[in-house]
């Protein structure tokens, strides 16, 4: 049976409305999300104060790393509190596919990933006086594919969490070693082979050498369009595999 | 001990049959479970708290897994794609969104099942009457009490032309008056063609129904027209039938 593709994206922007008319209806979330960066932003070059040279290199890195975290969360707190609502099952049985749920939170969080970008770039490059080498476009677009890989690591990872506690862990579990790894306290070049390799296995690494080439580099590098492209990659194989960990049978 | 009251005719197919099914999740939960449910009738499944009921109903909706035997649908395995937009299902919890308003919910789920436009805007408005929430329809789900919760969730179900509709415990907690008006529509909704399958644990219930399921610890007492039971069992009520049915099955498995 063939269905016409435009009942799909129908789908999709049905459930981008109602992600969206939720977070209308708790406009605390998304002054958090939107807030969130900003905040850290200002604390971090707070922190680097007396450290000459320290926020040029440490911003644009943790550019890479707070939208990806902070969606991380709200993604896959939405999950949960869809599969606890009973309302995933709901969805499951009526005809939709599930890769079109997902993407429609990538619509809707995508809507509101570029705004948090927008603020966030405009914040370090006009306030907090963070210098970008390449476009501040670039940037913005860096940060907003960053957060959104931040979504579908957490739609990814919920699938697996059975309950809030477990959810919560996945944070530690699955972020905190990529934190480490990213490059933010030694650059990969300087690890030794085999956490080099772990650190070449895991998302955020691409997402905060994007970010420090952005801030580096002049122009648009061969380098920098591999590491974005490599981000996309990631985000495109966590929402396939995302769809696929979506369960729709429980024993 | 099992009873089969009646034996559907060789013709006529029914929209839900179940045979020799069993589901087992560390315990034997469902055993050795058949029956069938004819088309455009409303279908009681009744039995205690903890009978099973809840399992039988997701394993015909196809969200329970690891049931072995044959569970059909319309025809079909039951849980195929392409039953989606045949069957409708209401959870014992309310499955809406708590954060929205009733009507953004309603909207919502009717664009999944491919309505727009006008038609979408009929069957919200149709729903909201048939579950008298027409005037609620612009307070946010959460804000409403348990028992117009679970009417929101049951007018999801109503939003499509499901041809089976699978209610999991739907008037739990209501208003005697909106009780009785929910069985007039499941009636309505089966003279019009929608075969209803509701389950319940208040056997009252059991006499607003044309066929019942009597489940009890994970077996099926009996299965078949309610007034057959009755008069096969002795009794008036579905209560005593039941009653009947666990202290003197013997009596009744002759004849």
């Amino acid at each position: 049976m063939t269905v016409p593709a435009g009942r799909e994206a129908r789908t999709v922007f049905a459930t981008a409305r109602r992600v969206l008319g939720q977070l209308a209806h708790d406009l605390g979330t998304v002054a958090l999300i939107l807030a969130l960066p900003c905040v850290l932003l200002i604390l971090l070059r707070w922190v680097f104060h007396g450290v000459p040279g320290s926020f040029a290199r440490a911003g644009p890195q943790l550019f890479g790393v707070f939208p990806l975290i902070v969606m991380y969360l709200v993604a896959s707190v939405a999950t949960l509190r869809e599969r606890v609502n009973g309302t995933l099952d709901r969805l499951l049985c009526l005809p939709m596919r599930r890769l079109d749920l997902l993407l429609g939170y990538v619509v809707a969080f995508g809507v509101l990933a570029v705004a948090q970008a927008g603020i966030a770039t405009g914040l370090a490059v006009g306030v907090l006086g963070m210098r970008v080498a390449g476009p501040v476009w670039l940037l913005l677009l860096a940060a907003a594919l960053d957060a959104l890989l931040g979504l579908a690591l957490g739609l990814l990872t919920s699938a697996f969490a059975r309950t809030e506690f477990q959810a919560v862990q996945y944070l530690p579990a699955v972020i905190l070693p990529q934190f480490l790894l990213c490059g933010l306290f030694v650059p990969p070049e300087a690890m030794d082979g085999t956490l080099r390799l772990l650190a070449d296995t895991m998302p955020m690494t691409y997402a905060v050498q994007a970010t420090s080439r952005i801030a580096t580099e002049p122009g648009i590098t061969s380098a920098l369009l591999a590491d974005l492209a490599a981000v996309t990659a990631f985000l495109l194989a966590c929402l396939i595999l995302g769809a696929f960990t979506l369960r729709r049978r429980t024993p | 001990m099992f009873v089969p009251l009646d034996a559907l005719s060789e013709n006529q197919q029914p929209v839900v049959r179940v045979d020799q099914m069993t589901v087992v999740r560390r315990r034997v939960v469902l055993r050795n479970i058949s029956f069938a449910v004819p088309m455009g009738s409303v279908t009681g499944l009744l039995g205690p708290s903890g009978s099973g009921k809840t399992t039988l109903i997701r394993t015909i909706v196809g969200l329970q897994a690891r049931a072995s035997g044959t569970v059909e649908v319309l025809g079909l395995p039951a849980g195929s794609a392409s039953l989606r937009r045949e069957v409708g299902y209401v959870s014992q919890a309310p499955s809406v969104y708590p954060d929205v308003t009733v009507r953004e919910n309603l909207r919502y789920f009717a664009s999944v099942l491919g309505l727009r436009g006008e038609p979408r805007a009929q069957a919200v408005r149709r729903v909201l009457s048939d579950v008298d929430l027409t005037a609620l329809a612009g307070t946010v789900v959460g804000r409403l009490s348990g028992g117009e919760r679970s009417r929101v969730s049951l007018a999801v179900a109503f939003l499509g032309t499901p041809r089976l509709l699978v209610l999991d415990e739907p008037t739990v907690g209501l208003d005697p008056v909106l009780r009785r008006d929910l069985w007039a529509l499941f009636g309505r909704q089966a003279r019009h063609g929608t075969t209803v399958l509701v389950s319940s644990h208040v056997m009252d219930e059991a006499d607003r129904c044309d066929r019942l399921l009597l489940l009890r610890e994970g077996r099926l007492l009996a299965a078949g027209d309610r007034g057959e039971l009755l008069a096969r069992t002795g009794t008036v009520r579905a209560e005593d039938a039941f009653l009947r049915l666990v202290e003197a099955p013997h009596s009744l498995e002759a004849g």
